[in-house]
């Protein structure tokens, strides 16, 4: 006997809930409405980024690591749902495997990147790495795989995040959210904002309190939205969209160098 | 003891190492003890034991723009008998009140063991002159109350004026001496560091306080099982070394009965029995009260509570 | 009635006073561990009857009650072991990718989280420690262990710069009975992380957590022969150790063994790491936060009854402030918790074995004999049961055997001195190297001290701290090879050239 579906109705994830956008606008893509993010919503989400921050950069390196560890256990639970709006299983597969890399990396970096420095004077000299703050993300495609490759790097060094999906392939964005709900990730530190590209990406490009900003999804006039960004001199980064590797973390930290004497 | 040189103010200079050390507590070893102290797991009969020893030991306290002779009365029969259902639940050991309040709790307390006590010294921020603090010091003295719960000049003691933050204490425990216990609250939750609560609490054991009390109660940073421990550790080397007996009180933040054991754990593991008695040790508390009565009924039933079975006030 | 309220500042104490407060017992129920009456040996992935015949009971310390038959494995059962492996080694498990092998290690990573208390209740039923350490140090260490060790599964490239690490093919892995499973932890999860397949040897006290860890392997659907365990004593790892196919060895235990297996070892290229004895110093200055730092005492030689290798077994005590450390930690002594370490509450538990129990008590008389003072808190301990109450020496000299010898037990000797030099100079004179303790206010006098301090691992202001991420080993007599950070994978790699 069949049955009537209940559609799912596809809004925004900020601060660890769906809202819909505050503009009340959606927009047609794959066949739904979807909410169609404003400027004042990337603010909600940069504000609710901000102050997620102090807690997950304050968590272990370990606990960040289990922490991604279970959205890749979540992910793996919602594969049908996952495949069905991106180009299947195999790019799914793909990207928990991705997120489970990363995750790995979260006790590991400061061993890589980090060092003890021998400086000529008495002094105890140590560099370490240090997230860089809330970090804006252009989702590049694919829609699942691109937009993990991009994120899983910048949270798992202790950085929060507010992501602007994919314009034509939103939905597996908003799939990845609810992953993201119910992997004991703290409220705020990842923030999805679906809607146009070109009203979204300078939004959060001129942002004061983003302090860095991925590029690497970014289409258009690129040149424009780094100017953008020059104002509060934004860590500007162009990765790539189907690759990992340590330096793609290292490249939203900061490095500090600590200098202590030594003496009796 | 060696006679120390004395500076502008009254505040002696200890000198010898053996002598309770200024400063230096390691946090994260503090911290460290505190929450392996907080797993004790405490059940059956110390667990009865430990729960009616907090009651025992309970300043219930009502410290509101909003309280009324009512409200007050009220709260004193409750701290008499807080649970009417049982007889055998002992009375708390004193209600504490604001100082416009204090003859309706003596009225209502009258012939029992039950205490009263009222904040002073322009609690809770402590910011008016020392003329006003002694001022009230003195009414609430010569109203009745049997204890003062004063609160340290955070402004003093956080700009370096500790000499006068040492004076207020002294000229307020004169207004008491022989007819009211002093308690001097630290606020730890200002003070920043649990070095500054080391150091805040020899300044007012210094100063002839009776008791020293974490809080006030009206900051969201109130008491916590580090900072008791801290300042537990600072009583203990007061006695050790001078044989002064001074008392604990922990006041604020702590609401359910679990956390009161934790409490009184610590103070059993680190002061030991001698310091298990409402002449040592307090517990300043609203709700606690409730789920204090809560689990104890749990222990002699078997079944978990509500809330709805037992008095407001 | 009436009371003068103004008497009420001078009245004597009326309250009483309660005459005791006695914790009621707290026991951690033994029902959640499941025990069969046999077990044989785990081999190829599964159990299998040992070819020698040969069968020990293994008991519970505390109770002095045998908890399983065991299998005692002989030179033919090694032999079937790390063949079982080397197949594992050359079919499946070095050609898998290695992120599916960092899947498995996170995947056990997770199964020890699940199984938790299962592990640590038996761990404390078999080994003798209190629930309260196997629950909150050990089991979440071991697991911390696999879950750090499977991120480098997949990124050895990485670990060391220029180098294409490879990884050598069988390991033999023998390990002590102090921490049964956090030991196979630290063996197990870097050797397979990196590439080789293991036969691991517990305890002969402690084979359970062990043999209980073969039913995680299977619930992880590791490839059969990754993991083996074979059981016994001495004589089980002597075959192992001189089994001609196994590529690596690695060792915890005494140093007296430690030494033995290096020159069996000696001309045959087999690489080796050992992890041996220690005498640690904790050194105490004056401007020391003083309750922390006898809680510092107290855990660097009470925790696990001072059954561990770096336990800081010497203090040395800066003259000025001898009598008031002293004073304190006697008190601190006295709320020492000794008995059942199942219950909750305990602080010091069992000592593992009758044969360590003898071996603790015949340095302690070496220690009364040679003329040093001893105090221990009054204990009521229980009647059957190996235990030892926490005892301090104090007016030891360096010379005298209990400042000189390992007793591994609750056993701690005072020692003094007068200048950071002198501190330095009696922390360095010992032929072991594990680790020290420091305690001081100042910063620089911290590094400077850890710069001149002879030890693989110094302590600042804490001890007995344990990560994964960071490195564990010894100088000199305590051993070779780190455990634990990118440069315990060493051990398990052969670095070939770029």
């Amino acid at each position: 006997m069949s049955r009537l579906p209940v559609r799912k109705t596809y809004k925004l994830f900020i601060g660890g809930a769906f809202p819909r956008s505050e503009s009340g606008r959606t927009y047609d893509a794959e066949g739904a409405n979807v909410a169609r993010g404003s400027r004042k919503d990337i603010r909600d989400a940069v504000r609710t980024a901000r102050q997620a921050g102090a807690a997950w950069s304050g968590m272990t390196a370990y606990n960040r690591g289990q922490v991604l560890y279970r959205i890749a256990e979540m992910m793996e639970a919602r594969q049908a749902e996952l495949a069905e709006f991106c180009d299947g299983a195999d790019e799914v597969g793909r990207s928990i495997d991705r997120v489970v890399w990363y995750a790995g990396w979260a006790d590991k970096l400061a061993q890589v990147i980090g060092s003890a420095n021998p400086v000529a004077g008495p002094y105890f000299n140590f560099t370490v790495p240090e997230p860089t703050g809330v970090t804006g993300i252009l989702a590049p495609e694919p829609p699942l795989l691109g937009l993990v490759t991009r994120l899983a790097p910048v949270i798992v060094g202790g950085n929060t995040a507010v992501v602007v999906a994919s314009e034509a392939h939103p939905l597996v964005a908003i799939e990845l959210a609810e992953c993201l709900a119910t992997a004991d990730v703290p409220p705020g530190v990842v923030n999805i904002v679906t809607g146009l590209r070109r009203e979204l990406a300078p939004a959060i490009a001129s942002h004061m309190d983003v302090l860095a900003l991925d590029l690497t999804g970014a289409d258009g006039d690129v040149a424009e939205l780094e100017r953008l960004g020059a104002e509060n001199v934004k860590r500007i980064v162009r990765g790539r969209p189907d690759a990992q590797s340590p330096y793609e973390i290292a490249a939203f930290l900061e490095l500090k160098t600590v200098w202590h004497p030594i003496g009796m | 003891m060696a006679t120390a040189p004395v500076l502008p103010g009254g505040f002696e200079l200890p000198l010898e190492p053996r002598l309770p050390r200024l400063g230096s507590v390691d946090a994260v070893a503090l911290e460290e003890r505190a929450a392996s102290l907080a797993t004790r797991s405490i059940k059956r009969d110390s667990k009865v034991f430990a729960l009616e020893l907090a009651i025992r030991v309970m300043d219930l306290t009502t410290l509101e723009g909003a309280d009324t002779p009512g409200k007050v009365a009220a709260l004193s029969s409750k701290g008499i008998h807080p649970d009417p259902s049982d007889p055998n639940i002992p009375s708390v050991a004193a209600i504490c009140v604001y100082p416009n309040l204090v003859p309706y709790a003596l009225e209502r307390t009258k012939g029992t063991s039950v205490k009263v006590a009222a904040v002073a010294t322009a609690f809770p921020s402590g910011q008016s002159s020392l003329e006003v603090k002694l001022l009230e010091t003195r009414e609430v003295v010569d109203a009745g109350a049997h204890e003062v719960d004063m609160v340290i000049d955070r402004g003093a003691f956080l700009s370096g004026r500790y000499a006068a933050v040492y004076d207020e204490i002294v000229r307020v425990k004169e207004v008491c001496a022989g007819r009211a216990h002093l308690k001097v609250i630290l606020e730890t939750g200002e003070l920043g560091t649990y070095d500054n609560v080391r150091r805040a609490s020899l300044l007012a054991i210094a100063g002839g306080a009776d008791f020293i009390k974490t809080s006030t109660g009206k900051l969201p940073l109130s008491a916590t099982l580090p900072v008791q421990l801290c300042m537990l550790e600072v009583i203990r080397d007061v006695h050790e070394e001078t044989g002064r007996v001074v008392g604990m009180k922990a006041a604020g933040g702590i609401r359910q009965a679990k956390q009161a054991v934790q409490y009184l754990v610590q103070v059993h593991e680190t002061l030991g029995l001698a310091w298990l008695t409402p002449d040592r040790y307090r517990l300043g508390a609203s709700t606690l009260l409730n789920d204090v009565l809560m689990q104890l009924r749990k222990e002699r039933t078997g079944r978990y509570q509500n809330p709805d079975y037992f008095t407001v006030d | 009635m009436t009371k003068d309220k103004r008497e009420v500042a001078h009245r004597p104490e009326t309250a009483a006073i309660p005459t005791g407060w006695e914790y009621s017992p707290a026991p951690e129920s033994r029902e959640v561990v499941h025990l069969e009456e046999r077990y044989g040996l785990y081999i190829g992935g599964q159990f299998v009857e040992p070819l020698s015949n040969e069968r020990y009971t293994t008991i519970d310390p505390a109770r002095e009650e045998s908890l399983a038959e065991v299998a005692q494995a002989g030179k033919a059962d090694v032999d079937r072991a790390v063949k079982a492996a080397r197949e594992a080694y050359a079919e499946r498990w070095s050609a898998i990718r290695p992120s599916e092998r960092a899947k498995y290690l996170f995947r056990i990573a997770r199964i020890l989280q699940e199984r938790s208390r299962e592990f640590a209740v038996l761990e404390s039923m078999n080994g003798g420690k209190p629930i309260r350490e196997s629950r909150d140090v050990d089991l979440p260490l071991a697991a911390a262990h696999f879950f750090y060790y499977a991120g480098w599964a997949d990124k050895l490239e990485y670990a060391f710069p220029n180098r294409r690490p490879r990884p050598l093919g069988v390991a033999g892995q023998i390990i002590p009975w102090n921490f049964p499973l956090l030991m196979l932890a630290w063996k197990i999860a870097p050797a397979l992380a990196a590439g080789n397949t293991v036969v691991l040897k517990p305890a002969e006290t402690t084979p359970l957590s062990a043999l209980l860890f073969c039913d995680v392997v299977r619930q992880a659907e590791l490839p059969p022969g990754v993991v083996n365990i074979v059981t016994g004593d001495g004589r089980t790892g002597a075959e192992l150790v001189s089994h001609p196919d196994v590529n690596k060895i690695a060792f915890t235990g005494s140093t007296e063994v430690g030494k033995a297996i290096q020159r069996t070892l000696a001309g045959t290229g087999k690489r080796l790491s050992l992890e041996l004895g220690g005498k640690a110093a904790n050194i105490i200055f004056d401007d020391a936060p003083l309750d922390q730092a006898v809680e510092g005492i107290v855990n660097g030689i009470y925790f696990n009854q001072g059954h561990v290798c770096c336990a800081g077994s010497r203090l040395l005590v800066e003259e000025s402030i001898y009598e008031t450390v002293v004073s304190k930690l006697k008190r601190r002594m006295r709320t020492l918790r000794v008995g059942d370490p199942l219950d909750k509450n305990t602080d010091v538990g069992a000592i593992n074995s009758k044969q360590q129990l003898d071996k603790i008590g015949s340095l302690v008389q070496a220690g009364i004999d040679e003329g040093a003072e001893i105090y221990q808190p009054p204990c009521k301990l229980p009647e059957r049961g190996y235990w030892f109450v926490p005892t301090v020496f104090t007016n030891v000299a360096q010379s005298y055997r209990i400042a000189q010898e390992e007793i591994f037990g609750p056993v701690l000797s005072v020692l003094t001195f007068r200048t950071p030099d002198e501190a330095i100079e009696k922390a360095n004179n010992t032929p072991y190297g594990l680790s020290a303790g420091v305690w001081t206010e100042k910063g620089s006098r911290i590094l400077a001290m850890a710069q001149r301090l002879k030890a693989g691992v110094v302590w600042a202001n804490t001890y007995n701290r344990f990560d994964p991420a960071s490195p564990f080993g010894g100088y000199k007599e305590s051993g070779f090879g780190r455990e634990g950070g990118r440069h315990g994978l060493e051990s398990y790699v052969a670095l070939d050239d770029a």
